[in-house]
């Protein structure tokens, strides 16, 4: 992610012309910023929905949401937060029609603190995830991420994959801070939890 | 410091975005706590492991595809909106609605 700042006056930044000059019915200016955000935003869609179809529809909607929506943009918090906000939206609305059974929100906080105690301390392999193809890999950490609540790799996402702010995470969440840094926690220990049977030190296995 | 307090630190721990006394007590945790060494360390290793591992990236091909149908719905957009400014005049709700 380009992190982009907007402090008192200094001059507008190239996202800030790019928004402005979209706003004026630049299309050209747009697809910079499609360019510019699409692959984090898919993979956000990704990861919220664990679909591929709905990961490309969401893609296609909050781009396009947001473009019909430039108007409101008022610039106070980042264009990417923003958009990133928008998509998280159509993610979960997504996640919700597959799953109608299911109460999807990114409110959801039904966990007890029991839930992310570590229950198995094991130390890893030097390097564990070279212990597998990059397709197993990709396998491993697809299957760990699934197993946990919408809400906590949601959080999860944004924050360790993406690289946005707990600040940041929080507005486009429209969580406070204390609750991202919660959730996040938990996705942390959970995920840690959960890939210890691929990654901890085998017996035998002396390198330190 | 009991393990309990210790995770519940642990996150602003790995994000270093803590005071510099809470951090000391942390490590000085560390230097004897073979258990929660293990458990940030393997921690740390999850988020690292998750940042590199390019899951779900976007395919070339599928990107020009997604590309090209909002680049398209956009334009029907734009031609929609000048055909009726008065839909298209900038809308004072706030962004966050």
């Amino acid at each position: 992610m380009e992190a982009i700042e907007n402090k008192g006056q200094e001059a507008p930044s190239e996202e800030t012309i790019l928004v402005e000059a979209a706003r004026s019915g630049d299309i050209g200016a747009f697809e910079s910023l499609v360019r510019r955000y699409d692959r984090n935003v898919f993979r956000i869609a990704q990861h919220i929905t664990q679909n591929r179809e709905d990961a490309e529809d969401v893609v296609q909607d909050a781009f396009l949401k947001a473009y019909q929506n430039l108007g409101q943009f008022q610039g106070q918090s980042k264009f990417y937060t923003w958009l990133v906000r928008i998509a998280v939206n159509e993610a979960l609305m997504r996640l919700r029609r597959r799953r109608p059974e299911r109460m999807v929100s990114i409110d959801e906080d039904v966990k007890t603190e029991e839930d992310s105690m570590p229950r198995e301390i094991a130390d890893w392999s030097p390097n564990p995830e070279q212990q597998y193809t990059q397709a197993e890999l990709k396998d491993i950490l697809g299957k760990t991420i699934q197993g946990l609540p919408p809400s906590f790799r949601t959080v999860f996402v944004l924050r360790d994959v993406e690289g946005l702010s707990t600040e940041e995470t929080a507005a486009a969440l429209e969580l406070s801070v204390p609750a991202v840094k919660s959730r996040l926690l938990r996705a942390r220990l959970q995920l840690r939890e959960r890939l210890n049977k691929y990654f901890k030190r085998r017996d035998g296995d002396t390198r330190p | 410091m009991k393990c309990s307090d210790f995770l519940k630190e642990l996150t602003d721990y790995l994000d270093n975005t803590m005071d510099p006394h809470t951090k000391a007590e942390l490590e000085e945790h560390l230097q004897w706590c073979h258990n929660c060494y293990v458990v940030c360390n393997t921690t740390k290793s999850t988020i690292e492991i998750y940042r590199g591992s390019e899951l779900y990236e976007l395919p070339d091909d599928l990107r020009t595809r997604i590309h090209t149908a909002i680049i398209s719905k956009c334009k029907c957009h734009q031609l929609n909106a000048d055909a009726s400014p008065s839909k298209h005049a900038a809308d004072p709700e706030k962004e966050s609605s």
